[in-house]
């Protein structure tokens, strides 16, 4: 029978990445000297198990490799090794790169074999590492009988075996026919049965074993077979394997060392009668091939890790299924409606299109719910993060963790992983101090930095806030000013001046480190974070420690958006970049030479964008700027006013992407269907902003210095 | 009436892997997810055999023999362990508790369908 291993691959590969989640955990909550039993067992199994399975499955690599780390912990759980914190930071570098063994194994690519290979060399010293009484007991040798292996060159030409089971056999689920049946297929078999073990009829206990057996097999078979067949009752019987010789061979040769009492004549004489079995010798083939060692599966090919799959709670597919029942009613009742419609019957239509927009809705959020996980998922990498990176910049850093539980539609989830590993390395880089530095501003000695999630309306907010020493406001400024940024008579606020560092190439890190800071970082963040229809914000106190705050949509796939007119073109911007819509009053205009059309707003002047040049559009019946409307929009922290003819109302909208189906546009970020089924566009606010900057629009050199 | 096997494995892939090559060739196959579900399975109903993990949580695969061999129902029943060769010690420690035999980690379906074979026949 054939078997396609395969098929099985995904469970294994997800329950081996979880087990390694479990093995991390478990691994950076481990207090080195005091290991707690729970804790290090779990650990155990997580890896005995993934030993186990990519054994079966036919990753030989990572089942070797997982075994040195098994036996590490296995010694740390029996206590027979300390758990030092050199021990637990190797194992923890080794779940690394066994997780990367497993991706490629998955992937169907091969993992770093150096890396690899230098990660064993360090397990295996700190195994080494050890006076006495480090590894297991070697297999336990059976009781060798007669041996098989002084024969010299000749070999034997039949076995004789002696088989006498303890009493107790059949209580271990074994049984004497069964062994006996087993020896049978392995080639010719004649048995003699001895009954002199038999206690008085008195005595006789119905559940023991008193018989015992002189076999004889005919065959020149490797001895190692027979011991197989022997090898679960070793110590539920004695028995002896002695094997026959061929004629004129010297039989005192051979020492009949056994713990069997009888004498066993080992030439070749007469078999005495008795129970003889029928030889099945066509069974042989087969069950030599058994012992055949396992051929090296070949890695299954790429594909199976393609398709991602999601764990969905068993309640929201309930929910989902409830609504569809609803659903399916209310379709039902419309038909019939239709059926024999007349005018008197408008209202009953009217309620039933009412419980029909209710309940598309309501489908709609429990569809996109099914997609939501918990931000934990994201979060889940900090505690190792923090762990190892404190240790590497000599630091002493605590995380806190709260609202692991938030849940994020899942893009979202693995859009935002980047940019938080940024920015909480940026925490503990350049935010919290060294130890003796906190010590000397009178702080704790342990630096805080805290993660959290929380839902806030529409948004996910995620905030990484420290107690470190804040950002250095007045080096931003120096470096801003000596880059041009702003201009040395300027007076930026304080919020002004911390947004400077989402500037490109905008590092004050006087050391670059390997940690963070050479500069490439914050404004990809940021940018990032705006493909995710998000904000970014930063707060800091010197001396106090700054927070960083996240904000980002729910999901990607809807939008709240409001639509605009511009000549006969629909638009649909989003509702997040909006920061308020107005009508232009003369005296707000401003256009300054050089710097294009500007108008104020309270204390600021902004650039106008006129969307028909922008686009191309004619026909657009707002010619002057006072005619239309101006909305005023935010994106990558820079503001202007969008010149639109007229905007249209609010609506949810379906995002359908524009580059999986076209190519993308610039300041165009998707797609979406109206009501009417026409196409509008969605609008990329810095897409648009950049796009009006290339296009040399009017205003738009005012851009780069303003806001 | 096929033979019924309990299968017990914390481990889903092992469990499924295992639960699939007995279905596939005919036998009655049971799943538990460790010793304590394993336990009160084989209370409930009777199993002709049963393969068993030994590292599981709550109650782990020698245990769970010890607790089935001191059943009388279990008394002559066949119970497997799986376990890896690196651990003789783990064998010797099945046995004391009861097992019939057990089945080197890793193996393939046809070395599990043989060892049932012989086990049942």
């Amino acid at each position: 029978m054939t078997f396609d291993m395969a098929q099985f691959h995904q469970v294994f590969f997800e329950e081996s990445f979880e087990g390694l989640d479990i093995m991390e955990t478990g691994l950076l909550n481990m207090d080195p000297g005091a290991v707690d039993a729970e804790e290090i067992n779990a650990i155990f199994r997580a890896a005995h198990s993934i030993k186990g399975g990519s054994g079966t499955f036919g990753f030989m690599n990572v089942s070797e490799f997982t075994h040195v780390m098994e036996t590490l912990l296995d010694e740390m759980r029996d206590g027979r090794r300390q758990a030092t914190e050199h021990g637990i930071n190797v194992l923890l570098q080794s779940v690394d790169v066994l997780r990367d063994m497993l991706i490629a194994a998955r992937d169907g690519g091969t993992p770093d074999e150096d890396r690899v290979r230098a990660q064993r060399a360090e397990l295996d010293h700190v195994l080494a590492d050890r006076d006495g009484d480090a590894p297991g007991a070697t297999a336990a040798a059976p009781v060798e009988v007669a041996g098989s292996t002084s024969a010299g060159d000749v070999s034997p030409i039949a076995w004789k075996i002696v088989f006498r089971p303890h009493q107790h056999l059949m209580r271990t689920g074994n049984d004497p026919l069964r062994i006996i049946r087993e020896l049978a297929s392995l080639g010719e078999l004649t048995a003699e049965c001895d009954a002199d073990g038999l206690p008085e009829f008195e005595e006789y206990e119905p559940e023991d074993s008193y018989l015992s057996w002189n076999l004889r097999l005919h065959d020149a078979i490797d001895k190692a077979l027979i011991d197989d067949v022997f090898e679960w009752v070793e110590d539920d019987c004695d028995f002896a394997i002695v094997p026959v010789m061929p004629e004129g061979y010297d039989p005192a040769a051979q020492t009949a060392g056994s713990d069997v009492t009888d004498s066993v004549p080992s030439t070749p004489a007469a078999t005495a009668p008795g129970l003889s079995l029928v030889p099945a010798p066509a069974d042989r083939r087969e069950s030599a091939e058994r012992r055949q060692p396992d051929e090296r599966r070949k890695v299954a090919p790429g594909g199976a890790g393609a398709s991602s799959s999601i764990r969905v709670d068993i309640q929201k597919i309930d929910t989902l299924i409830n609504m569809v029942g609803e659903l399916v009613i209310t379709q039902s009742m419309l038909g019939m409606l239709g059926e024999e419609f007349d005018m008197s019957r408008v209202d009953r239509l009217r309620e039933g299109l009412v419980q029909l927009e209710r309940h598309t809705r309501e489908l709609q959020e429990s569809v996109m719910r099914i997609r939501m996980v918990p931000i934990s998922f994201s979060f889940s990498r900090f505690p190792r993060l923090v762990h190892d990176l404190s240790q590497k910049l000599g630091k002493k850093i605590e995380l806190k963790m709260s609202g692991e539980n938030t849940e994020v539609d899942k893009t979202v989830i693995e859009k935002i992983g980047d940019p938080l590993v940024h920015l909480v390395r940026n925490s503990l880089d350049h935010g919290i101090e060294k130890p003796e530095e906190r010590v000397a501003a009178g702080k704790p000695e342990t630096g805080t930095v805290y993660l959290g999630a929380s839902h806030r309306g529409g948004n996910i907010v995620i905030e990484i806030r420290d107690d470190g020493r804040g950002l250095p406001r007045d080096k931003i400024l120096a470096k801003a000013v000596e880059r041009g940024l702003v201009k040395p008579e300027e007076h930026p606020s304080d919020k002004e001046i911390y947004d400077l560092i989402f500037q490109p190439g905008f590092s004050t890190a006087e050391q670059v480190s390997d940690v963070s800071g050479r500069g490439v970082g914050m404004d990809v963040v940021r940018r990032n974070i705006n493909e995710l229809g998000g904000a970014i914000e930063i707060e800091s106190t010197p001396g106090r420690g700054s927070a960083i705050i996240v904000r980002l949509p729910l999901t990607l796939a809807i939008l709240d958006g409001q639509t605009i007119r511009i000549g006969d073109e629909t638009y649909i911007v989003p509702l997040v970049s909006i920061i308020e819509s107005i009508q232009i009053d003369k005296s707000m205009l401003n256009k300054v030479a050089g710097r294009g059309e500007t108008f104020r707003l309270r204390d600021e002047y902004l650039p106008i964008v006129r969307m028909h040049e922008v686009f191309g559009i004619e026909g657009h019946d707002a010619r002057d700027l006072t005619d239309g409307i101006l909305v005023v929009v935010e994106g990558e922290g820079r503001k202007c006013g969008l010149f639109v003819d007229d905007l249209l109302g609010q609506q949810q909208v379906v995002i359908k992407s524009l580059e999986a189906n076209y190519r993308k546009v610039e300041g165009i970020s998707g797609a979406t269907i109206l009501g009417d089924g026409s196409v509008a566009l969605i609008i990329d606010i810095p897409g648009l902003m950049r796009l009006a900057k290339q296009q040399g629009g009017r205003a738009m050199h005012a851009m780069a210095s303003v806001g | 009436m096929a033979a019924s096997i309990l299968a017990v494995d914390d481990s889903a892939s092992m469990r499924q892997m295992v639960s699939f090559t007995l279905k596939g060739a005919g036998y009655d196959v049971v799943e538990a997810s460790d010793g304590v579900q394993a336990l009160n399975i084989a209370k409930t109903r009777s199993v002709n055999l049963v393969i068993t993990d030994v590292n599981m949580p709550n109650m782990d695969g020698i245990s769970l023999i010890r607790e089935l061999r001191a059943l009388s129902s279990y008394k002559f029943t066949p119970l497997l362990m799986l376990t890896t060769e690196s651990s003789p010690e783990k064998k010797q420690e099945g046995k004391a508790a009861g097992a019939t035999g057990w089945i080197v980690k890793p193996f393939n379906p046809e070395q599990l369908l043989n060892t049932v074979k012989k086990v049942l026949s």
